[in-house]
């Protein structure tokens, strides 16, 4: 039974533009690879951290939320732990609710996108 | 015994000092009808902490045992994504 999961992850900021791009669809493929269906990504680009990680107190966000199997995720963690560009990981699955309002904030943003692109077209 | 009690309604006022009049406390949750509290929103959840980065008590924030538990859980998700921080100092 296909159950939605969602992954946030943080990339060390010491990686370059194309070798974040490689990561990011490195593990993309881990979870399109096994089964799995990629329902939204975003990428909260350079963050500042609430406190160092790593002796570092920056990094990239990207968050991935995808439908699939259990058995995807004990694959997608070991990557994680295995790749050493990847800081902290957590992944948590989505219950009913969860997926409602990760549909609710979608909606929200792209009518927002389609506001500003009409104020930005009729100025 | 009763002068005891009788001293006890002794001090009567006017009206009750702003003080002791507690305004009703009620959880924000259910009047709003908030379903699911999202770990990712550090904004939000920033209402829910004191300024060391403690999680405030439900006496406090007056919020219902079911939701202080998913508020408990996506804060500790936040302070693991360093979105919130374990410790912090004058947060506010």
């Amino acid at each position: 039974m296909l159950k939605h999961y969602e992954t946030v992850f943080i990339l060390t900021p010491v990686l370059s533009q194309d070798q974040l791009a490689e990561a990011v669809d490195k593990f993309k493929k881990i979870l399109t690879g096994n089964g799995s269906r990629i329902v939204f990504e975003n990428n909260w680009g350079l963050r500042k951290l609430a406190y160092p990680i790593q002796k570092k107190n920056t990094g990239f966000y990207y968050l991935i939320e995808f439908m699939g199997d259990g058995s995807i995720i004990s694959k997608l963690e070991t990557e994680f732990k295995r790749d050493e560009r990847i800081m902290r990981y957590l992944t948590v699955a989505l219950d009913k609710h969860a997926v409602a309002y990760n549909e609710r904030k979608r909606k929200q943003a792209d009518l927002k996108k389609q506001q500003e692109a009409e104020t930005t077209v009729n100025e | 015994m009763s002068t005891k009690a009788h001293s006890k309604q002794e001090v009567r006022y006017l009206n009750p000092p702003a003080a002791e009049k507690q305004k009703k406390k009620y959880c924000r949750f259910k009047k709003i009808g908030i379903k699911y509290i999202d770990y990712k929103d550090a904004g939000f959840l920033i209402k829910f902490v004191n300024e060391q980065g403690k999680l405030l008590p439900r006496r406090l924030t007056g919020t219902s045992l079911k939701y202080q538990r998913k508020v408990g859980q996506a804060i500790k998700r936040a302070r693991h994504l360093s979105l919130l921080p374990y410790v912090g100092d004058m947060l506010k």
